[in-house]
């Protein structure tokens, strides 16, 4: 195909446009991730999760200056939320990376969640083979601003950045949602204003008492994403983290539960669709629960079987 | 590595291509040296409303910054608010920005206090409509919706 010979040329267009066609889950985009599968798996895939407004954009934008300077090529997906009410988004993590408009080496599309949860879009996995595929090294995924509900980045990155920021509030409330076992890094943003080192320590406190399965100890980073203070520790973390993945053996155990993630989501959502599109074919065993002759899960077992003949 | 997991077993039309429509995007940037942004904001919204997707970028944008959200962002449409006066300066440049990335297929839309009489001009380069102080913020939307140019590989 044309535009995938191009993106791999390195034409931004042409990978611009191939991330449209994935991004709406067309024919060419399912045969442009099918053509480009093959050479996926290289990069370093790394998630920015965070409450709104702690700095997650403006962090990226530091990160991709840091990763520049030693010559990486960094592809980013930024994703805010989809208004449920009328379908449409107000895309705004672009305003913070704004400085990267003339670099080759930078690529940054902006996704709506479009009725996906956990802080994701639906076409992401897509998107970051396409990314890998053309040859970004660093991949890095801005997730929507997370309150109280679960983060499923944790399913699709290599190393997932949790990040907060001082005396918000919001910084105790995000760990409750199950962030503080699934963040393989912290970082304390805004360092800045004060009061960071304060939510440092206490953050360093909750992460010792943590039970934890791995030999990798998340790290506390303070930094300042506006005045690019403690930055290079951030990628320095990051960096850690991949390469203890890869020695540790851990990366391939990462690589296996992305890929299980990513088909059980597929599974998933075919199965969605069938019953949405399929309604006429679920009424009579339905029909049968309402009326008390059936159990619920008797009649869902008819319609699974129901579904695996028909197809 | 097989790439025919689109083709013609009998399973694969679960996971057919989506038939669904995608919603217009759409670019909202202010160029160059002007601090009015309640206009874009309250515009960004009502797209959102409507049920576009729109990329904000905020104030004070080079046209090469634009050029580039819009070649990154693949927008079907990229508007352009401006109430500093410098449009005549500010749009050749955004349109030659946009030409020289090879993003000649989108709708080029401008607002904000732009005279009447610098209307034909901005057209000239390739603006296709311009929407001034007052304009009915459902106008524009219809606008978008009819004109938004439709692509022949992408269902609208
Ligand atoms: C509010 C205002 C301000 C506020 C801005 C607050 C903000 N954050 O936006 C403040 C007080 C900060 C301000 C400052 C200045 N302002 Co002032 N300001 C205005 C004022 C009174 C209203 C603008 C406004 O918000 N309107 C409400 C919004 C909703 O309307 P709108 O932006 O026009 O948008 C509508 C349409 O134009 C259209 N639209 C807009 N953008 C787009 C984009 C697209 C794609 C589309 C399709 C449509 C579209 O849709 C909207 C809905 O109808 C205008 C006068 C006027 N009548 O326009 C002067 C005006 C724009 N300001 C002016 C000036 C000179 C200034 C200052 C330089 C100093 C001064 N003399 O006050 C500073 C410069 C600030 C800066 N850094 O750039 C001049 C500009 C002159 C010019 N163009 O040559 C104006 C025209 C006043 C005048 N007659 O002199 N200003
Ligand atoms: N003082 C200070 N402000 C910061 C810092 N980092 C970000 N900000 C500001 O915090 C605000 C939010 O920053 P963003 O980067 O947009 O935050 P975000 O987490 O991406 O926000 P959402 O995507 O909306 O969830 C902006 O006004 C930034 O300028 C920092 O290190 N210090
Ligand atoms: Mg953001």
């Amino acid at each position: 195909m044309r535009l995938i010979d191009e993106a791999l040329a390195g034409n931004q267009r042409a990978l611009a446009r191939l991330a449209t066609h994935i991004e709406n889950d067309t024919e060419i985009g399912q045969q442009a991730v099918a053509a480009l599968y093959a050479r996926t798996g290289r990069a370093h895939i790394v998630g920015i999760t965070g409450p709104p407004g702690a700095g997650k954009s403006t962090l990226v934008n530091a990160l991709i200056g840091q990763a520049r300077a030693d010559g990486r090529r960094v592809g980013v997906l930024a994703i805010d939320p989809t208004s449920p009410l009328s379908g449409g988004a107000v895309l705004g993590d672009r305003i913070r990376m704004l400085e990267r408009h003339g670099d080759e080496g930078v690529f940054i599309r902006s996704l709506a969640s479009r009725g996906r949860r956990g802080g994701l879009a639906p076409a992401i996995s897509g998107l970051i083979h396409l990314l890998d595929a053309v040859g970004f090294d660093l991949i890095i995924i801005e997730t929507v601003g997370v309150g109280q509900e679960e983060v499923d980045a944790a399913a699709v990155v290599h190393t997932l950045v949790l990040v907060q920021m001082p005396r918000s509030g919001d910084a105790v409330q995000v760990l409750k949602a199950g962030v503080l076992e699934l963040a393989d890094i912290f970082v304390v943003n805004k360092a800045d204003l004060g009061g960071a080192e304060e939510l440092a320590r206490e953050l360093r406190g909750m992460v010792a008492m943590a039970p934890s399965e791995s030999r990798w100890r998340s790290p506390v980073i303070v930094c300042s994403a506006v005045s690019g203070q403690g930055i290079d520790d951030v990628l320095a973390a990051i960096d850690d983290h991949r390469r203890y993945l890869t020695d540790s053996g851990e990366l391939a155990r990462r690589q296996q539960s992305i890929a299980a993630a990513e088909v059980k989501t597929l599974v998933a959502s075919a199965v969605d669709r069938l019953l949405r599109d399929s309604s006429a074919s679920v009424a009579p065993p339905v029909e049968d629960v309402a009326q008390r002759r059936q159990t619920p899960r008797a009649a869902a077992l008819e319609i699974i079987r129901s579904l695996a003949l028909n197809r | 590595m097989s790439t025919s997991d689109t083709g013609s077993e009998a399973a694969a039309g679960w996971l057919a291509p989506s038939e669904r429509s995608r919603p217009i995007r759409v670019l909202i940037a202010k160029p160059g040296l002007d601090g009015h942004d309640r206009g874009a904001k309250v515009l960004a919204r009502a797209l959102r409303d409507a049920g576009f997707e729109v990329i904000y970028t905020g104030l004070f944008q080079s046209p090469e910054m634009i050029a580039t959200a819009a070649l990154q962002e693949d927008v079907d449409v990229v508007g352009l608010s401006i109430l500093s006066g410098a449009h005549l300066s500010l749009f050749p440049r955004i349109m030659e920005a946009l030409r020289e990335r090879g993003v000649d297929d989108v709708l080029v839309i401008a607002g904000g206090t732009i005279p009447d009489e610098d209307v034909p001009e901005l057209k000239r380069l390739g603006v296709a409509e311009v929407f001034g102080p007052g304009s009915s913020l459902r106008s524009i939307v219809e606008y978008i919706r009819r004109h938004a140019p439709v692509r022949d590989d992408i269902a609208q």
